[in-house]
């Protein structure tokens, strides 16, 4: 039960990186709030493995935090006005 | 309901309150910067509590030791991305908030476009 509420207290969690995602004045602002969404996705996944009782969520989880890593180092990139393979 | 399984709850609770003030603090706080180590810092580390309460709950069963796996990974990727981040938006030209004092990486930086 406690564990239920935790995750719906994560969902919210995420529509606040969302809102900050939708209102943010410049173009970092949005890039951090979806990457603080993807660690967010990273519990709620763990969490759900844990309330589903399959255990192949946490993989997704493990997978997850990897793409999250590419995705912002690309786009760190893209900010420092360089080109990828620099 | 066992000790450990009490435990485990308790931990999960502890990083899913860390989470709640770190999305507090992206909302709330200023300029990009604050958000930024507001942000990360606290949901990283929330994130941890959650998969180390899971490990706790679990044991040495598959989903524990996963979870266990995922701490290392989640607290050696999360800074990296955060710092590259900042960089970027620094170069970028994002201006600071007015009311902070020192900018001590414009100074180093200087006109060194290979910084």
């Amino acid at each position: 039960m406690g564990i239920q509420i935790c995750f719906y207290i994560l969902i919210g969690c995420c529509f606040a990186c969302l809102i900050r995602a939708w209102l943010g004045k410049t173009v970092p602002d949005r890039m951090v709030a979806i990457d603080i969404m993807g660690t967010l996705a990273v519990g709620m996944t763990a969490i759900l493995a844990l309330l589903t009782g399959r255990d192949f969520f946490i993989d997704v989880a493990l997978a997850w935090i990897f793409l999250s890593f590419i995705g912002t180092l690309a786009l760190a990139k893209y900010l420092a006005h360089k080109t990828l393979d620099e | 309901m066992n000790w450990y399984e009490t435990i485990g709850v308790g931990i999960i609770i502890f990083g899913v309150a860390f989470d709640v003030f770190g999305c507090l603090g992206l909302l709330r706080l200023p300029d990009v910067y604050n958000r930024l180590q507001a942000g990360t810092k606290c949901v990283t580390f929330g994130t941890c509590g959650i998969l180390l309460g899971i490990f706790v709950m679990k044991g040495f069963t598959g989903l524990g030791v996963k979870a266990l796996l995922g701490i290392p990974f989640v607290l050696l990727t999360s800074p990296v991305g955060a710092h590259a981040l900042a960089r970027g938006a620094h170069i970028f030209g994002v201006k600071l908030w007015e009311k902070s004092v020192v900018d001590q990486y414009k100074k180093d930086r200087g006109d060194n476009p290979r910084l």
